[in-house]
């Protein structure tokens, strides 16, 4: 297939070359696992589980409330220690955690199913093994799987895309996992296409993955079923390639309308290692527990590729990795463009953990702030298609209106704006703000109008 | 835990490009020394005191205006010594000392502090300055455009006058004679090495593109401001050209035009001006189109001989409303439609 690009992006310098070719290792099992019961986008669980009780491993700890929810699945075996609220990576201060203490002996729940014919199954009985799974966007956004499973019936989806451009620089984790685990990404894109009831499957890869488009390419060859297209698609290595609506324009050619689901244009999305949890739970009927994550970034002795149970301290997975050199100013979990900097190691490893960075001095350099030039260098490499210095000034004069009709909604934060701009101005920061207020006003525009 | 340590917070992203304002500013500065080193060698000390003049006392004035107004001291991001070096470069060799600083105060106070320093200005600095001069006093800034061949060996009263190509062409037209002897004083080879009177930085076009190529090879610049200007003005003097009065011809041909006055000083370094120039590609395409026609309308029809520092001023003006109606194509606004 032809190589085709998406308008705007950025060249970052990729600095995955000191993880890219390491094999995954396995964490030790912690002795204490810290697990908030809200890791994905939507309603926080509700405990199942009360302090002094012995849980087993993939033993349901939090129910979900509502249908954009997940539920929680313990990730070792031993007894729950406290149900409290601790410092959450993503700083969310509104949710609590199960902390369970490890037995040592990791034994797993005793009512795991395994189905040896997974894609004789039907549609629903398989959506069923994702959501009780718990499985989640693995890409970082968290977006529980099953709700995009679940398209409304009117909405014909054509297409599911696995995502393995892993644009972020730094990240190699969904690299890793699809040079050492082909067969189950494959298995987990035929159960997605089996349960929306689509023949076009793709899996896009960043062209500076050879080894990961070659172990993909050979295990097609014998998975591919005889009645369905999977391709895999190289693409060009530009950040942000993985982004939803990007991937989707490459691929297929068309551009999700502005606000927007995938699913507006009949295509479904999802992460290569979320497949391979969803081969998982089908085959196995184990839930999402634990992860794979990429441990780099200057201020680490030894980067790695670590698979770690779900609840593990950054400090266990730094320690592991050789510990933090000196000098160390950031701590980053995920991607350096999108990922969120951490101001304590005192959180667990969650479901879209994908990457754990220690920033020394000289990678997470700040600047001087400086007025815009209007170089128009933002406005060249948005991939929306936005003029984020104006933004940025709507942002500061408090013009929400105005940044509202310029479609401040649209923008996806993915920083290559902030990453460009000469005179260094945190405009991600000021469209974040922004949407916020927008949003906020829309909302009360809408009670205003009900109250009518 | 063993230790607490502090770690800084900040929104993403974490990692940053290279370039900085200062780096652009002072890569601008570099691109034009090429031109500068020749405005030396072509006119002399004299060239070489009132360049340094201005941007001494632009960043002077800079750093004065700041303090004053307590603003943050930014006088040495670069952007006032190129506004200082580009001011220079529009100005003979022959002005008087102080006008050079009444230039400077121009272009930095009125040019650009007001307006709320950098990035704020809507006009280009340093062709304010220009165009305050060149009405204030007109005769200073245009009549002695000396033009002294190897000064740094010969003294400065080797300097003569000379009338600069478009000048001499202006001059034809006023008195109602055929161009075509002022035109024939010239040659494009002595035209394109500069080895004639004008403007100190305007005369080499090799200096000239050997700066743009700078600026192009970094990527400050993109060919869609000065390729539309240059095109623009191609065009129409050829269609002048082609279409003159056999008997009395009046437009000179298209290569004077591009080789003489301050065209390509202008198109690559002052209508390519980051802050007063469109951000969107379309808009600078629209905006170069109208730097190039002004530009040759004044010159075929003005009163002025050269047309290209009123032009850009004017097309600042527009900036903003280009600005305002050529937005970028927004991502998914073709489906949403269809």
């Amino acid at each position: 297939m032809e190589r085709s690009t998406f308008r705007g992006g950025i060249h970052p310098r990729y600095e995955k070359i000191q993880t890219n070719s390491k094999k995954i290792e396995h964490s030790n099992i912690p002795e204490i696992a810290v697990i908030p019961l809200a890791q994905h986008i939507g309603a926080a669980c509700s405990p199942c589980v009360e302090v002094g009780d012995t849980v087993k491993k993939g033993q349901k700890i939090g129910t979900p409330n509502g249908f954009v929810s997940s539920p929680i699945h313990a990730s070792i075996s031993g007894t729950v220690k406290a149900i409290e609220k601790r410092p959450h990576p993503l700083g969310r201060d509104d949710v609590v955690a199960v902390v369970i203490e490890s037995d040592g002996n990791d034994e797993w729940t005793g009512d795991l199913i395994e189905h040896e014919n997974y894609l004789d199954m039907s549609a629903d009985d398989l959506k069923k093994i994702i959501l009780e799974a718990g499985i989640v966007g693995k890409g970082g956004a968290t977006f529980p799987t099953h709700v995009k499973l679940s398209p409304p019936p009117n909405q014909e989806i054509h297409t599911v895309i696995l995502n393995g451009a892993e644009c972020e620089p730094y990240l190699s984790a969904d690299h890793r996992v699809m040079v050492e685990s082909p067969h189950d990404v494959v298995e987990g894109l035929k159960i997605v296409m089996k349960v929306l009831g689509v023949k076009d499957g793709y899996i896009g890869i960043e062209d500076n993955k050879p080894d990961a488009i070659k172990a993909i390419t050979a295990s097609l060859q014998d998975l591919r079923p005889a009645d369905t297209n999977i391709d895999v698609v190289v693409l060009e290595t530009k950040y942000p390639q993985g982004a939803e609506k990007q991937l989707i324009k490459v691929i297929t050619g068309n551009e999700v309308p502005s606000g927007g689901l995938p699913m507006a244009v009949g295509v479904v999305v999802q992460n290569v290692g979320t497949a391979a949890s969803i081969y998982e739970a089908a085959r196995y009927g184990r839930p999402l527990i634990d992860r794979v994550l990429t441990v780099s970034g200057l201020g680490i002795n030894e980067p790695k590729n670590l698979k770690a149970r779900i609840g593990t301290p950054f400090t266990q997975i730094i320690e592991e990795c050789g510990g933090l050199k000196s000098g160390v100013k950031k701590v980053i979990m995920g991607g350096p463009m999108m990922g969120m900097a951490q101001h304590t190691l005192n959180v667990p490893v969650i479901k879209g953990t994908s990457g754990l960075l220690a920033f020394t001095k000289s990678e997470a350099a700040s600047f001087a702030v400086r007025p815009c030039i209007r170089c128009g260098r933002c406005v060249e490499v948005c991939p929306m298609g936005l003029a984020p210095n104006v933004l940025g000034t709507y942002g500061e004069l408090y013009m929400f209106e105005e940044a509202s009709d310029a479609n401040v909604m649209d923008c996806m934060e993915c920083g290559s704006c902030v990453y460009i701009c000469p005179a260094k101005r945190p405009l991600v920061h000021l469209m974040r703000f922004t949407k916020r207020e927008v949003i906020v006003a829309r909302h009360k525009e809408k009670e205003k109008e009900e109250k009518k | 835990m063993s230790e607490e340590q502090l770690f800084t917070i900040s929104s993403s992203p974490h990692v940053r490009a290279e370039d900085t304002i200062p780096k652009i500013m002072y890569t601008v500065f570099l691109a034009l020394v090429p031109a500068a080193l020749f405005a030396v060698y072509n006119f002399g000390l004299q060239a070489m005191i009132i360049i340094l003049l201005c941007i001494a006392s632009c960043m002077l004035f800079e750093w004065a205006f700041q303090k004053f107004a307590g603003m943050p001291v930014m006088a040495f991001d670069g952007s006032a010594a190129v506004t200082g070096l580009l001011l220079a470069l529009n100005l003979p060799a022959t002005i008087p000392w102080w006008m050079a600083v009444i230039g400077s105060f121009i272009a930095i106070v009125v040019g650009k502090q007001v307006y709320g320093g950098l990035g704020a200005n809507i006009f280009n600095p340093a062709l304010v300055a220009r165009v305050f001069l060149l009405i204030s006093w007109p005769v200073e800034m245009t009549a002695k455009l000396g033009f002294a061949p190897k000064p740094l060996l010969g003294s400065a009263l080797d300097a003569t006058t000379a009338a600069t190509p478009l000048g001499a062409v202006k001059e034809m037209i006023q008195m109602k004679e055929p161009i075509t002897s002022a035109v024939s004083q010239f040659n494009p080879t002595e035209l394109f090495f500069g080895f004639h009177g004008g403007s100190m930085g305007e005369v080499s076009i090799i200096a000239l593109l050997i700066g743009a190529a700078i600026l192009f090879y970094k990527k400050y610049i993109t060919w869609h401001i000065p390729v539309t200007y240059l095109a623009t003005v191609a065009v129409f003097a050829a269609i002048f050209y082609f279409t003159d009065d056999k008997e009395l011809p009046r437009h000179a041909p298209v290569w004077f035009h591009m080789l003489s006055g301050g065209l390509i000083l202008g198109a690559f370094f002052m209508a390519t001006d980051m802050v007063t120039s469109p951000i969107t590609h379309k808009g600078m395409i629209i905006y170069g189109f109208g730097c190039g026609f002004l530009t040759i309308m004044i010159r075929a029809f003005g009163a002025y001989p050269e047309g290209a520092s009123f032009a850009i001023l004017l097309m600042n003006l527009t900036t903003p409303v280009i600005d305002m109606y050529i937005k970028p194509k927004k991502f998914g606004e073709v489906s949403s439609n269809a």
